[in-house]
């Protein structure tokens, strides 16, 4: 009897190591829940363009996570794309004079939202919008415009300005 | 020429009686009334003996394979200058392929051909007919138990493969080789999702499992009960399986990869 219990309890410990394997791999690996247990709140932001950005991208302050990308709309009115955000309530000290950047992780990273803090005495709730707002830099647009003042020095001055 | 198309046909007859065989057992032994009282300790046996015990080969080889993409990867993102990107690289890899289909293999070498020698040494002693003297079963007694120990234990181990290869790529990635801690964590969450992902390859393993299990019950039911015979249905066990791991985990990856 000794040794079937021996036996019981070590495929028990097998099961639970395979169950916490299997929540290491969802929360941890996958991200699956929200990564904080004290909570979000949600801010949205329009931008002119978010170029690669994709649902569950970072939001960054200062390099640090503090939320994550949750839903990507067309404001069908103005062709912006409102892009809701999930910021942890650690951080609820953000200005509301803020400014969203979308940057790219190295040169050829996935894009993630970085938020410039701004001096405002008010701060952003849950619902609030972040008004500044910096369109993602595309590499390609960026190449044509450096081409394009290449081979026309002259022109490429009048026109742009 | 005339011997070599009738030796052709009589190998591809034998073919389709082996795959009907090994149908028939299966479903014998796994349709059929379930005995908690009795069936389950068999079960728990089975899991001890083909999962527990496989746990250590599943560790070193998810540490040492999580350590060597993670390596690999770094060489080759490292000319790119993206090497943040080496969690994101190492998880996909790891969570789609290699977690289920290599822990699948070691199961088959490990559990697999063990299962085989096991059952087919029970036959060569007469020990499956001296049970059916007895009026017990062996398919409900021997087999099944042993089908449903391994379809629970492929899951599991290769979860704890997936896991640990993570953690052995997170090891050499970030203490090693200096990629950034948050980096590789959120590059990592922000790629992998968790049904195309974690799901599909837990979906894999639970295949592989069912095949493997299916493939060592039968060759350890129906090989030759003698010393070469247990010894030829041995080294089938482990062909086939991996011949068959491989070929459905591209199967399946076409499955879905096509929005299934």
């Amino acid at each position: 009897m000794g040794k079937q219990r021996y036996t019981d309890f070590i495929v028990g410990l097998f099961m639970m190591a395979g169950i916490a394997a299997f929540v290491f791999l969802a929360i941890k690996v996958s991200g699956l829940t929200t990564f904080s247990e004290s909570g979000t709140y949600r801010v949205k932001a329009a931008f002119t363009n978010i170029g690669d950005l994709k649902v569950r991208a970072p939001v960054t302050i200062a390099g640090v996570k503090i939320g994550r990308v949750t839903a990507i709309d067309l404001n069908p009115q103005d062709f912006k794309a409102v892009i809701t955000m999930e910021i942890d309530n650690a951080s609820d000290h953000i200005p509301t004079d803020s400014t969203a950047n979308i940057f790219t992780a190295g040169l050829l990273g996935a894009n993630y939202i970085s938020i410039a803090p701004g001096f405002d005495e008010t701060f952003l709730k849950n619902g609030g919008e972040i008004e500044n707002t910096n369109q993602a830099l595309i590499l390609q647009n960026l190449i044509g415009q450096l081409l394009f003042s290449l081979k026309n020095p002259d022109k490429n001055t009048k026109e742009s300005s | 020429m005339i011997g070599f198309i009738a030796r052709l046909g009589t190998a591809g007859i034998h073919v389709c009686e082996a795959i009907g065989r090994s149908g028939w057992l299966l479903v014998r032994s796994i349709i059929r009334k379930p005995n908690f009282r009795h069936g389950f300790p068999a079960l728990i046996e089975q899991i001890y003996s083909e999962g527990v015990l496989s746990l250590v080969i599943i560790l070193v080889s998810g540490l040492f394979i999580g350590m060597v993409v993670s390596l690999q990867g770094y060489n080759v993102l490292e000319k790119f200058g993206t090497t943040p990107a080496l969690g994101q690289l190492l998880a996909l890899s790891i969570t789609r392929e290699l977690g289920p289909v290599v822990s699948a293999i070691l199961f088959a070498g490990r559990a697999g051909s063990a299962l085989t020698a096991e059952i087919g040494l029970m036959k060569a002693t007469d020990q499956l007919s001296s049970m059916e003297m007895m009026a017990v079963d062996p398919l409900h007694r021997v087999i099944a138990p042993r089908f449903w120990g391994g379809f629970f234990s492929v899951p599991i181990l290769a979860t704890i493969f997936t896991t640990i290869a993570i953690y052995g790529g997170y090891l050499v990635g970030v203490h090693w080789l200096g990629v950034d801690n948050g980096a590789f964590w959120s590059g990592m969450q922000s790629n992998v999702d968790f049904r195309i992902d974690i799901v599909n390859g837990i979906i894999k393993s639970i295949v592989f499992g069912f095949a493997i299990t299916w493939i060592a019950i039968f060759q350890g039911y129906d090989c030759v009960p003698t010393a070469e015979g247990i010894s030829r249905a041995t080294t089938r066990t482990v062909v086939y399986s991996s011949l068959v791991i491989l070929g459905l985990d591209f199967v399946l990856t076409a499955m879905m990869m096509g929005g299934w």
